[in-house]
């Protein structure tokens, strides 16, 4: 085990601004559903890395109910793009803005 | 240089590049498998980290689950949408990429003001993993996580049931004597003139 921790975490940060530049730049809603999961599987990086630090595992069980959440959360977030997409047949969200003031 | 070094050089740039080309891809399914080479290599780091139990969750749970998921809704959906590429709001691309770039910024400066870029793991995590990384994580879970373990179930159970609510097409109201009529044989509306 000789790679710094630090690494792990700067890779993760990477990896986190990559996914919210895809959230911020994309279009389409599957993809921006995408780069949601890029971001979580970041930070789930980030909490097993610190887990290693302070050796605890405590870490890694915070990152199983993360994936548990993420799985759900997938689940939901897919069954409502594809309520769109029934309704107005895109998911492009630039098109969905009934709600906005 | 150890071997883990190794592995952590090569698998870091493939998840950087994975994770761009995932954002660069017009093409909705080649964006998802992108993401799943990125998965795979973030399983690697969690093979690093001695985290064997999440690696196979990893694997199994996000590259085998989730991303079937999606690719599946991708197909549902057709994949030749055109991409619009014009930007609604002015200069919205740049703006994200320097959001971005100021956040890895930060990070960096964050990590070697904090734990520093020399700080090496502790030794000690075997003892803690002894006898199998997965049933030193069921201690943890099942001994000081018991409650929010349970509450994961009902939320598992919400969601499985509101994308059931969400999905399903409503079916045509039918009433008990039409019914009654489908049952007897009585041809419906449509089927006199055959």
């Amino acid at each position: 085990m000789r790679t710094p921790i630090a690494y792990y975490l700067l890779l993760s940060g990477i990896l986190f601004a990559l996914g919210t530049i895809g959230v911020l730049t994309r279009k389409n809603a599957l993809l921006i559903f995408m780069s949601v999961e890029l971001q979580l599987n970041a930070v789930n990086l980030t909490l097993v890395a610190f887990a290693r630090l302070h050796n605890d595992l405590t870490g890694q069980v915070l990152a199983f109910f993360s994936m548990v959440v993420a799985a759900a959360e997938v689940v939901v977030g897919l069954g409502i793009i594809v309520a769109i997409y029934r309704r107005r047949r895109t998911v492009d969200v630039d098109d969905a803005r009934e709600l906005r003031w | 240089m150890p071997l883990d070094n190794v592995i952590f050089w090569v698998f870091a740039p493939i998840a950087v590049a994975s994770a761009i080309g995932m954002l660069t891809m017009k093409n909705a399914v080649h964006a998802a498998l992108f993401l799943i080479v990125n998965f795979f290599c973030i399983a690697v780091f969690y093979l690093l980290l001695d985290a064997p139990f999440l690696f196979a969750v990893q694997i199994v749970v996000y590259a085998g689950a989730i991303m079937v998921l999606f690719l599946f809704v991708i197909m549902l959906l057709g994949v030749d949408q055109g991409v619009d590429l014009k930007e609604r709001l002015v200069g919205q691309r740049s703006l994200a990429i320097l959001l971005g770039l100021a956040f890895i910024a930060e990070i960096f400066l964050a990590l070697r003001a904090g734990i520093g870029f020399a700080t090496k793991a502790p030794e000690g995590f075997e003892v803690l993993n002894e006898g199998g990384n997965t049933q030193a994580v069921a201690k943890v879970l099942f001994r000081d996580y018991f409650f929010p373990f349970e509450v994961t179930s009902i939320l598992l159970l919400v969601a499985a049931i509101a994308a059931m609510v969400l999905a399903a097409r409503k079916a045509p109201a039918v009433t008990q004597a039409e019914l009654d009529a489908r049952a007897d044989g009585q041809p419906a509306d449509g089927e006199v003139d055959s």
